[in-house]
């Protein structure tokens, strides 16, 4: 996937929300298609299960309009979080030009957040990427559950961001933290696809 | 929107002086015909003199005259918060048509457009738009435009385009006349000498002034008495303690507010009423503008450098195109090495240029120094240049001033020469040795240049008229007068034999008289001589004349007899190494009416001792010289005539030259043999 098309004049972003399932990935997308104005998003494609899981992933692409003169489009995507669509999550990492990694906050997750990360890592190794290439952040959601129930952001930090990227706390059901997480990412990828650019 | 105009900044209330004359004139010419003159109008003025007045009254004026005129006046804040609420709300676009349609659109405070590309590139859309759709715009800053921190260069350039004025300080009576209007507007009154005592205080701006004014007329409520110009400045100045009553300063201030600039936001205030507050939008419009504002700084960033590298270079007057075609390009090549293969090629253009103007000035003003793609042009041109200024010739070696015998007669030419020998520029110049054929002009003139050269770093020129008239005739066959003229015009001295030979050379004497005035200007000696005497000199064009009769004329007469004896014993001396009074007495004797003419009968002298293998003496150089004694020349045996030699007959007219007349066999001899 181009993300840079300098004869079209067009920049591309595919950006996925990746983390264990019922971490709030889709709540994210959710949240951010709320947000945008009618005529700057497309139709938010998602495919659940009869139990509201995500079964193929969630897709919202978003027009920026023009951007020193470039059509700007985002794409964002969602993998299903379950461990057993493995295969589906490997598709949608293709080609994917940020990851956001969307770690569940609750303490009794962590196990699930950590495999899921060793996930993305193989999924990502697989298809030739390594993970320290790839634009990269971390959202701990759900930090509005009571303290005691959840690890705080600097102890999830401890735990899983042992690359020390950008991390950013979230309540995705209200809103709070999805676009500084988008923003984080956006601005890595951006700058990826400026270093990759003609100097 | 003109209900935000200041009612009392008007420009009846404008108190117009020296300081502010330039900027007034503008402004009220651009109040009467909005976005047919100054377009856009710029002012410029430290803190308190009177910008936002200007920019009101502007308002006001073009209201008055057109009331169906739709002025905006808006600070650089007001703009900016508006712009970003509008563009959070999706309604950018909407924005940008609402300010860029204001007939007359009054912009306060741009100094703070200072490291904001993002409303610098607004500016210059809207400025482009209003300029092409003549409506006007009119800015106010505290600095210049070149002074505002990171202006894009694109925006100084359209500043320059149309009016950049400033607004100094006001001078002494502007100040009493602002106070004295102030005063009467506020119905105090004081005595003048108070009022050009306080206008005499050093305060920076107006504002201050009318701040002082402020407290003057406070202080004369409260004491009910007339102050004293003493009292006023003493006051003024802190000497004086306040009187014991608190000074209801604020509450005189309040009744009569000071014209201060409006701080309504209704600008922001109406756009954000028309706009949802949504937190949503609001949260897409600032995700959308951190994008916008990344990618224009990283995914454009090269384009940014290649931007940045045009405007900087085509500010300096060199063309672009090849950086410009490099923004057409997609992916272009390595940007890092264009852009320093361009700033090579700049650099040694410059470097060019440098050499062609020290070579020629009226090549290095040639395109080709200002196009990077053109350096071999401009190699080649300033080639052609160094050719062309190869030094003038030279006086030739062989005559040196101090073989130079001074007589009676010469006398005054020769001192002469060496004192321009010794101070070139400064005693006579132009210097001009008059005299017949063969006298030692020429020595003279060679002999000067000979000193002139030995000055460290001259050039002297030194040849003859003709060879100056046949280079120009090449040069300007040749479309090198430029070079050729170059190449005089940097001799530090400038010696011309026989400028008689100029006569009826209206070019040449053109050229020299351009040439004489330049190297007179800078002190250049310039020497001439001349076969004729001025006075008789015909075909001179009388501006090249007069010059010349301007400078020292001196004359070289005929050698007299010290002179011949000098001459002809140096001669000796010099080929022979031989002394013989007599014989240099003797030839001294002969009556020659030139040097030239005397080294002649040496020469025949010396050649003839030389055949004859002896030593030349006097005897031999009369009998060389006047013939054998008792011999008459032989008749030509092989013509035999009536003595009338037809011209026509095509025999030989010199006797000298006939064989038969030679005084010696030995001479005959050899030619026969040769």
């Amino acid at each position: 996937m181009s993300l840079v098309n300098f004869t079209a004049r067009e920049i591309t972003c595919k950006i996925v929300y990746y983390g264990p399932g019922r971490s709030g990935k889709t709540s994210n997308l959710q949240y951010i298609y709320g947000r945008v104005p009618q005529d700057r998003r497309g139709k938010m494609v998602s495919l659940a299960t009869a139990s509201d899981r995500t079964l193929f992933f969630d897709f919202l692409p978003i027009d920026l309009g023009s951007i020193s003169g470039f059509t700007t489009k985002f794409q964002l995507y969602t993998v299903p979080g379950q461990v057993y669509y493995n295969a589906t999550r490997k598709l949608v990492l293709q080609g994917a030009d940020g990851v956001v990694f969307v770690a569940d906050s609750q303490a009794r997750r962590f196990d699930e957040n950590m495999e899921s990360l060793q996930n993305l890592q193989e999924n990502l190794l697989a298809e030739g990427t390594d993970i320290r290439d790839m634009p990269l952040v971390y959202q701990y959601n759900k930090q509005d559950l009571p303290a005691d129930l959840i690890m705080s952001p600097s102890e999830l930090d401890d735990a899983l961001n042992f690359r020390s990227v950008r991390s950013f706390s979230s309540d995705c059901l209200h809103g709070s933290g999805v676009f500084e997480t988008l923003k984080g990412v956006s601005e890595l990828v951006l700058q990826k696809l400026a270093a990759g650019a003609p100097a | 929107m003109s209900d935000r105009l200041h009612p009392y900044f008007r420009f009846d209330s404008l108190v117009v002086g020296a300081a502010n004359r330039l900027a007034a004139t503008a402004a009220r010419s651009v109040a009467e015909s909005p976005g047919a003159g100054y377009n856009p109008l710029f002012v410029y003025a430290d803190p308190g003199l009177g910008k936002t007045h200007l920019l009101m009254a502007i308002g006001h004026l073009a209201l008055e005259i057109n009331p169906n005129l739709r002025v905006e006046y808006l600070t650089l804040d007001d703009f900016v918060e508006a712009f970003h609420t509008a563009l959070a709300a999706g309604q950018g676009d909407a924005y940008r048509r609402h300010v860029g349609e204001a007939d007359l659109l009054l912009l306060d405070d741009v100094q703070f457009l200072a490291h904001r590309r993002e409303m610098q590139a607004e500016l210059i859309r809207l400025t482009d738009y209003m300029q092409t759709e003549e409506r006007q715009i009119v800015l106010a800053s505290d600095r210049p435009p070149a002074e505002i921190e990171a202006l894009d260069d694109r925006l100084i350039r359209r500043f320059a385009g149309g009016l950049v004025v400033d607004i100094a300080a006001p001078d002494f009576e502007t100040r009493a006349a602002i106070l004295s209007r102030r005063a009467r507007e506020r119905k105090a009154t004081f005595d003048r000498d108070v009022v050009d005592a306080v206008a005499g205080l050093p305060f920076n701006n107006v504002r201050e002034l009318i701040g002082a004014l402020n407290r003057l007329i406070a202080l004369q409520a409260v004491e009910e008495t007339p102050l004293g110009a003493m009292e006023a400045v003493a006051f003024l100045q802190g000497e004086k303690d306040p009187p014991t009553h608190d000074l209801p300063v604020p509450v005189v201030v309040a009744a009569s507010p000071p014209p201060e600039v409006p701080v309504s936001v209704e600008a922001a205030a109406d756009v954000r009423s028309a706009t949802s507050d949504e937190a949503a939008a609001d949260e897409f419009g600032s995700f959308l503008s951190e994008v916008a504002a990344t990618v224009s700084h990283q995914v454009e960033s090269w384009r940014s450098r290649v931007a940045e590298h045009i405007l900087r270079w085509e500010g300096q007057g060199y063309r672009t195109a090849r950086l410009e075609a490099l923004l057409e390009e997609d992916v272009p090549a390595d940007i890092d090495v264009v852009l320093e293969a361009y700033q090579r090629d700049i650099d040694r253009l410059q470097e060019l240029a440098s050499e062609a103007e020290a070579l020629a000035s009226d090549i290095a003003g040639s395109a080709v120094f200002r196009d990077p793609d053109q350096v071999a042009a401009a190699e080649d041109l300033v080639a052609r240049a160094q050719e062309g200024v190869t030094s003038p010739p030279g006086p030739s070696p062989l005559w040196q001033l101090e073989d130079l015998v001074e007589s009676g007669g010469n006398r005054v030419a020769l001192r002469s020469a060496s004192a321009v020998a010794q101070d070139p520029g400064v005693r006579y110049n132009p210097l001009v040795i008059v005299g017949g054929s063969g006298r030692g002009k020429t020595h003279l003139l060679h002999g000067i240049g000979n000193v002139l050269a030995a000055r460290e770093g001259a050039v002297v020129a030194c040849l003859d008229a003709a060879d100056f008239t046949s280079q120009l005739i090449d040069a300007l066959e040749q479309e090198r007068v430029a070079q050729w003229r170059t190449r005089y015009q940097r001799a530090t001295a400038l010696l011309i034999d026989d400028v008689n030979l100029l006569a009826g050379k209206e070019r040449t004497q053109e050229e020299l008289y351009i040439l004489f005035n330049k190297l007179q200007a800078d002190d250049r000696q310039m020497v001439f001589t001349s076969a004729v005497p001025l006075a008789e000199l015909t075909g001179i064009e009388p501006r090249l004349l007069t010059r010349l009769e301007g400078g020292l004329v001196v004359e070289l007469p005929a050698p007299e007899r010290d002179i011949r004896l000098a001459v002809a014993d140096r001669l000796l001396r010099a080929k022979l190494d031989l002394e013989d009074d007599e014989l240099a007495a003797y030839l001294a004797s002969r009556p020659v009416e030139s040097v030239r003419s005397l080294h002649g009968l040496v020469q025949r002298v010396l050649t003839a001792a030389e055949v004859q293998n002896t030593t030349p003496t006097a005897a031999l150089a009369r009998e060389v010289l006047e013939g054998p004694p008792g011999r008459r020349p032989a008749r030509p045996r092989r013509v035999r005539s009536s003595g009338i030699v037809p011209p026509t007959a095509g025999g030989p007219r010199s006797h000298e030259k006939m064989v038969w007349t030679w005084p010696d066999a030995g001479d005959r001899v050899i030619e026969e043999w040769r």
